[in-house]
């Protein structure tokens, strides 16, 4: 039970917003300690932890490139462009984005989305350049809501469409854990499939929820 | 045979020149820290594994607790201004998104097609690294398109502006590997068997629907502890799915299993400790709260968990 204290201690260092890297490396130390590893063990475990999760950070490779176009105007660029589409209010534009990102997803096109390759540089410009044309100058707290919701359509469309892939890490894991561990021969095409009613609940919960964000939006402006 | 090492060097050799750049600035708040924390970070990367992993979980320890206790800050980086900007895109015009959308159809590409590809019996692209090599050539074929594209005057000013976004994401860029190294000293210290102990002792022998909403509660909520469903799925199911939910009550596993899966990634969507998905991209939109991203996703995720808890109620059993 008493390794579970590492647990308490990340819960309780994010609710009082200690800074999150302290947070980590102290629970990382502490917990490990606790479970009886020796300090040397320890460092061993943050140094092949960090060198082995080195392709979470590497979607930062593009910054250069998405800078260098922000320099020239890009966001300017996408806001200009989505200005001219009439009908296309921030919330149904995002529903757009929702679609497409769970679509190509589901294909095993993950990489067509993602922050900083799309969100920052051209989706969420997009939405801004949609309110804008609702509302001309866009209030402080709309800018904000539209950040967030950019962000949240991009990792929702991501996690309830790439399930619905065959050759996807968690439909691998599942099979893989089940057939090793209960002797089973489950069909990882199988698993891909029950993940579709899922990923259409998700499609009409969060749509939903973007077709009325544009009615959010003009309350806050 | 391409290995996806070389990724590394481009990745690291970036943070370690946005180091580099920062020590350069006398304007900069916390100039020699701040530095420290970039070249080592990068430093760190391009060493991966090459380094006995003692040595490198001493330094990423200390490039840890260098901004965990504050002593990194956020230089100013001239650019452009909104005029130029403005001005720059009427003159550049839909050519400007070429670039861009080099990096994701480039990638993409590089997935479908060169994976697929074998020379003399050996795939051309080492096998599990397709999307990470696809991914360091689509950056360099968009900077050569944009390089080309705009011609700019100063040599470095995709480094300068590289500098710009990355200030901007701060220390938050080095939480997700932090975050993946805690899982695996959780795992270590036994944090999982633990909670299936636990999990087990709550879930009733004499209601299929409770074991269901112990199951998939099980799945969300240490993945809310884990940031990641992958390190509960086999602690759940261990626990509950399968003894309880396939053996007792005679659960179809496939169905069980997928949507069980889903009903994990309903806690991922509300959770810090998914830094990569919910506290990276705030970061890198500047924006002011850090936790918006969550709290757009908590009611999503919650609506949502309800139809798996749904689905597994019931499909799984017909």
């Amino acid at each position: 039970m008493i390794v579970l204290l590492g647990v308490l201690l990340v819960v309780i260092g994010f609710a009082l917003r200690v800074n999150p890297l302290l947070v980590v490396t102290v629970a990382g130390v502490v917990s490990a300690l606790l479970g009886g590893l020796s300090p040397l063990h320890i460092l061993e475990a943050f140094g092949s932890g960090f060198a082995a999760s080195r392709s979470v950070t590497l979607a930062f490779v593009v910054l250069p490139v998405i800078g260098l176009l922000e320099r020239y105007g890009l966001q300017q660029q996408a806001k200009a462009l989505v200005s001219k589409a009439a009908k296309l209010t921030a919330g149904r534009l995002l529903l757009a984005y929702l679609l497409f990102r769970q679509v190509t997803a589901a294909l095993g096109l993950t990489s067509l989305g993602g922050t900083p390759q799309m969100v920052r540089p051209v989706i969420y410009p997009m939405a801004e350049g949609a309110a804008m044309r609702s509302y001309g100058d866009v209030a402080d707290a709309v800018t904000e809501t539209l950040k967030a919701h950019a962000a949240a359509a991009d990792t929702i469309g991501a996690f309830f469409g790439e399930d619905c892939f065959v050759a996807i890490g968690s439909v691998l894991l599942i099979a893989a854990y089940v057939d090793a561990n209960y002797h089973l021969k489950l069909d990882a095409l199988q698993i891909a499939l029950w993940a579709v009613p899922t990923a259409i609940a998700a499609f009409l919960i969060h749509g939903f929820r973007l077709l009325r964000l544009d009615a959010t939006l003009t309350k806050l402006q | 045979m391409i290995a996806a090492g070389w990724i590394y060097w481009l990745l690291g050799g970036f943070f370690f020149l946005v180091g580099v750049q920062i020590a350069l600035d006398r304007m900069h708040p916390r100039r020699w820290t701040t530095a420290a924390f970039w070249c080592l970070f990068g430093a760190s990367i391009c060493a991966g594994d090459a380094v006995p992993s003692w040595l490198l979980g001493a330094v990423v320890i200390v490039t840890a607790l260098l901004a965990g206790v504050g002593l990194t800050g956020r230089g100013t980086v001239a650019t452009t201004s909104e005029a130029q900007r403005q001005a720059s895109a009427a003159r550049t015009g839909n050519l400007l998104f070429v670039p861009a959308l080099t990096i994701p159809f480039v990638t993409v590409l590089v997935v479908l097609v060169a994976g697929r590809l074998s020379f003399n019996g050996r795939a051309l692209i080492a096998a599990g690294s397709q999307t990470l090599v696809g991914l360091g050539v689509a950056t360099l074929a968009a900077l050569a398109a944009g390089w080309m594209l705009l011609r700019p005057k100063q040599p470095a000013v995709a480094l300068i502006e590289g500098r710009r976004l990355l200030e901007a994401i701060g220390w938050a860029a080095m939480l997700p590997q932090l975050l993946a190294t805690l899982g695996l000293l959780f795992t270590q210290a036994g944090v999982g068997t633990q909670v299936g102990i636990i999990v087990q002792h709550l879930v009733p022998e004499d209601s299929r629907v409770l074991a269901v909403i112990v199951y998939a509660a099980g799945m969300a909520g240490f993945t809310l502890i884990m940031g990641n469903a992958f390190a509960a799925f086999p602690i759940m199911t261990a626990a509950v799915g399968w003894p309880i939910l396939v053996r007792h009550f005679g659960a179809h596993p496939a169905p069980l299993f997928a949507v069980g899966m889903l009903a994990g990634f309903c806690g991922t969507l509300c959770t810090p400790m998914a830094a990569n998905f919910n506290l990276v991209p705030p970061a890198l939109l500047e924006m002011r709260d850090k936790y918006a991203q969550i709290k757009v996703q908590i009611p999503t995720a919650i609506a949502l968990f309800a139809a798996n808890v749904a689905l597994m109620s019931i499909v799984p059993f017909l």
